[in-house]
């Protein structure tokens, strides 16, 4: 029976540390010591951190908050791969069982342009907000609104626009993409709201305005890698991308018009 | 002192309306000269700040997370209640009532129940506007499943995901509030105090956790949306950054804190593995649709594989005691049975702390893939944390700390004895009494924040002056200077143990002591443990960095220092009720067959506790319950 697996593991582990915004930054060493395989990856940073208590060394700055893999919050790069070697998964998921006794692991913060580091592995992604802010919604009021099965919704479309609305936000796309683009995650909210007739009626107006908030916050473009498809904890598809492609061309030859001023 | 809910007179069917009709409003032009803080920005602050924002308030809503996005409320997985009755099954808001006032063991308040139930119908019909992608049928309808405590199917979800669902569609309506310009988000800040002028709530005081600087924020209205406290247990299925602090605080500047003794234990989480654990892991209610849960019947099958225990050495506990509602028994209910069964030996996996959730039987009738389909996510993330296939062997699971029903007490209007303090959601007290039910919390959640406070507040507004009071005011000063006083004292205390340590041992003293069965000695234990554990750690707490940064075992040394001073209150709220009921057992309380014996004679009141300083014993305030509607009555799920 699994879990009950109770030989240890002795690591080392190579930390990001950086204090904060303005400092340089380098990768520390540190030992991690008698971590069990049922630990899952932050519970043995935990370890450590209560190490380094004990010697009086700073510990470790992550973010996390839900570790059930749903919040979004932790954000690390693991060997070099976005939430680390296992798919389909966040950090806070990422069980050491993955590893053996002796293995070094790599652990840095996710590094793109737009999300400044804030300390160690501890990152800014305001970015992402203010792109849902710029028209990450539908425009409905509370209250005023119809039946919710007054418009029915055809499965095959709820399903994907479920699929598309799995994402958390954690920006692993923009870490793995060697442009730091994030075409994922922007694409994912132009299908989810897209592909419902509650939110299609404002789908030009959207995705134009998503995609200028996206390029205004310094994210670099899409040339089609598919890491982003390939390190997504939610397995978010690519096919988004091309979709959200196809919306924003339909957009240019004829613009809707602008409400006038004062209307 | 008795407390009054303020609860409007007349036909319970008619209160909400009537209510609604004699309230003050505030002119739509006047709305932006009034500044409201919404501390939490998780289903209910969310919804609260995105309509108050909308309204034209001018709105501030604080987060300790990153992003607004990712308040705990994101990780329930099961559902939302509605009474809908689309599936024409004999459902309605009085059912949705009667089975909510029941299911708290009859210790909530009818009116604030019945309320949520009547506006439980346009949280749906809301959600679905912002694009929420409920499960639907091939028609296109929305689909509905059961949970426990109830014997209709009214529970709508997206997946396992309904909670991330629903507050991204709060968090969309924020975003465009906050596009409009209607509300200022201020994230990764937390609260650390309340401050009240001249008996009114004005604003609160707060760390930011980039800079470590204090701030102090006015408002003319303070809304507390901050949700549950059990992480008081240390081991819960919240989210690690949860806690007590925002609510403690507000209590020690006056506000009272009702019914903290009642906390609800899940039945179906992953158990335990080991001491390192940080946090349970919850399998949604949901599964119990669909699952069986059995322990083996004779102690020597404990160890052995459970596909080798025959099927008639298997007791389908809930089943068996329970007929009628079977596996889907209410939660406190449910929790019990797993505890009875491992108390008595009969336990699985490691510490013998785990009974069986199995799917055979339904993977025998319906098909693996429907199962897969229902609860794909759910079997996966089992996997993930075990390393065991659910499809092929029956999960493991075990009952772990997981909402509280207990918080500031509120009246109707949801405003707590502080005027121009509000409380929403898991925060407050009001609608779940003693238990709740599964799927009900995300329905307080937003009904709270879309539907109630917008009313509600606007009355109290209506009476005063906006910005009168500002960050200019002493009472600003004080509290920012209080707060940082205390955050030095933590920093310089420089002893030798860890917050995590202490805070493990508070957890263990309470699960042990304050947990699913509680003894007058058990409690008495723990009042005499708390204190000692308290006094140590401000001796002995190790917080290294400074307070000028990022540093996050000075947030986690603030979150158990307030969890070492709310825990005694918890611990004497258990200890005073001298009754069972929901989730609150007393073993001197029980039946012949061990069920929860209330006493409604002498304990059919909520409890509001005054803080009356760290060392001294709090004071009672009691809000008597009368039951109109529904017939207080022994509950029973045989
Ligand atoms: C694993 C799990 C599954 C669940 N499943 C279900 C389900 O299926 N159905 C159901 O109905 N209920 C479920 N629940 C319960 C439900 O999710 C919660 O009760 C509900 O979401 C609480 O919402 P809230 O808005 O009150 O608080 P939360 O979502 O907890 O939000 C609290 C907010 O307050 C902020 N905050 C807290 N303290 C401070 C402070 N001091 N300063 C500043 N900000 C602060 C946080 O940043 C956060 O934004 C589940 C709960 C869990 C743990
Ligand atoms: S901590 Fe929430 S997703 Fe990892």
């Amino acid at each position: 029976m699994g879990g009950t697996a109770t030989t240890t593991m002795n690591l080392t582990l190579h930390v990001w540390r950086q204090k904060d915004g303005n400092d340089k930054g380098c990768l520390e060493q540190y030992d991690a010591k008698d971590i069990s395989p049922d630990m899952s990856f932050l519970e043995m940073l935990d370890v450590v951190n209560e190490d380094l208590i004990k010697q009086g060394i700073e510990p470790i700055v992550f973010d996390h908050d839900c570790r059930e893999g749903i919040c979004g919050m932790c954000s690390q790069m693991i060997n070099g791969i976005a939430h680390g070697p296992d798919e389909l998964i966040t950090a806070c998921q990422l069980h050491m069982r993955k590893f053996k006794d002796g293995d070094s692991i790599f652990i840095e913060p996710w590094r793109a342009r737009a999300f400044p580091v804030l300390k160690d592995l501890m990152v800014d992604r305001g970015a992402l907000d203010r792109i849902i802010q710029s028209y990450g919604y539908t425009s409905a009021k509370t209250g005023g609104v119809p039946d919710g099965n007054a418009i029915p919704v055809g499965k095959q479309n709820a399903d994907l626009a479920m699929d598309a609305a799995a994402c958390i936000g954690c920006g692993a796309c923009v870490a793995s993409c060697p442009n730091a683009s994030a075409m994922l995650f922007v694409s994912a909210k132009i299908g989810h709201l897209g592909m419902l007739p509650q939110g299609e009626v404002e789908a030009a107006r959207r995705v134009r305005a998503m995609v200028a908030q996206m390029d205004a916050e310094g994210f670099g473009n899409c040339t089609n890698h598919y890491e982003c498809e390939a390190n997504c904890p939610k397995g978010i598809k690519a096919t988004f991308i091309s979709r959200m492609n196809r919306e924003l061309i339909k957009t240019i030859p004829c613009p809707p018009r602008e409400a006038k001023a004062g209307a | 002192m008795i407390l009054n809910g303020n609860c409007p007179t007349g036909p319970i069917t008619q209160k909400w309306d009537k209510h609604r009709q004699e309230m003050k409003l505030v002119n739509p032009a006047n709305k932006r000269k009034f500044k409201v803080l919404v501390v939490g920005t998780g289903l209910a602050g969310g919804a609260a700040a995105a309509t108050l924002g909308e309204l034209g308030y001018n709105v501030e809503a604080f987060c300790y997370q990153d992003s607004a996005r990712r308040a705990h409320s994101i990780a329930a997985q099961g559902g939302i209640n509605a009474a809908k009755n689309y599936p024409n099954d004999g459902d309605s808001i009085f059912r949705l009532f009667y089975d909510t006032v029941k299911g708290g063991d009859f210790r909530a308040r009818e009116a604030d129940v019945y309320r949520l139930a009547t506006v439980s119908n346009n949280i749906i019909d809301q959600c679905v506007a912002q694009g929420v992608p409920f499960a639907r049928d091939y028609a296109g309808y929305l689909d509905n499943r059961s949970f426990g405590g109830a014997q209709v199917s009214r529970t709508f979800y997206a997946r396992g995901q309904t909670g991330q669902q629903l507050l991204i569609g709060a968090y969309q309506a924020l975003s465009r509030q906050v596009k409009a310009g209607s509300v200022k988000l201020k994230t990764r800040r937390e609260m650390l105090d309340l401050v009240v002028v001249d008996g009114e709530a004005k604003g609160i005081t707060c760390r930011n956790l980039v800079t470590g600087e204090i701030e102090s924020f006015w408002g003319d209205a303070v809304v507390l949306c901050t949700g549950g406290y059990v992480n008081v247990f240390y081991l819960s299925t919240n989210a690690m950054g949860c806690s007590v602090t925002a609510g403690w605080k507000a209590a020690k500047k006056g506000a009272f804190f009702a019914n903290p003794c009642y906390t609800q234990i899940h039945p179906t989480c992953i158990p335990q593995s080991g001491d390192h654990q940080s946090k349970l892991t919850l399998m949604s209610e949901s599964l119990r649709n669909d699952g069986r849960c059995w322990a083996p019947k004779k102690k020597e099958d404990c160890n052995k594989k459970p596909g080798d225990i025959a099927e008639e050495d298997r007791d389908y506990y809930l089943e068996r005691k329970y007929p009628s509602f079977g596996n889907l028994a209410p939660r406190d209910i449910a929790s019990r049975a797993a505890k009875e069964q491992c108390d008595d030996g009969r336990g699985v996996g490691p510490g013998a702390r785990g009974v069986y959730l199995d799917f055979a039987a339904s993977i025998n009738r319906l098909g693996e893939d429907k199962i897969r389909e229902r609860y794909g996510n759910l079997f996966d993330m089992y996997e993930k944390i075990t390393d065991e296939n659910a499809y092929k062997v029956p999960m493991r699971i075990y009952p772990a700390p997981h909402y509280s029903m207990g918080g500031l007490w509120v009246d109707y209007n949801c405003m707590s004895n502080i005027p121009g303090l509000f409380v929403l959601g898991e925060a407050n007290f009001s609608v779940h009494g003693a238990n709740r039910l599964g799927a009900s919390a995300l329905m307080q959640g937003l009904a709270d924040g879309y539907f109630v406070i917008p009313y509600t507040i606007a009355n109290y507004l209506a009476r005063i002056t906006p910005g009168k009071i500002t960050t200019d005011h002493p009472e600003f000063k004080a509290s920012a200077e209080a707060a940082k006083g205390n955050l030095d004292r933590l920093l310089n205390v420089n002893g030798k143990k860890s917050v995590s340590e202490f805070h493990r041992e508070l957890g263990k003293i309470m699960w042990e002591n304050v947990g699913m069965a509680r003894s007058d000695a058990s409690l008495k234990d723990a009042l005499k443990r708390i204190p000692e554990l308290r006094d140590e750690f401000w001796n002995n707490v190790k917080v290294t960095g400074s307070g000028s940064e990022v540093n996050q075992q000075l947030e986690n040394a603030w979150r158990v220092a307030d969890f070492l001073e709310f825990s005694e209150l918890m611990t004497r709220d258990a200890l005073h009720r001298e009754e069972s009921c929901g989730g609150h057992f007393r073993v001197e309380h029980q039946t012949e067959d061990g069920e929860a014996m209330r006493n409604d004679a002498d304990f059919c009141y909520a409890a509001a506790w005054e803080f009356k300083g760290v060392d001294k014993a709090p004071e009672l305030h009691k809000e008597p319950l009368t039951f109109e509607n529904v017939e207080l009555a022994v509950r029973s799920y045989k």
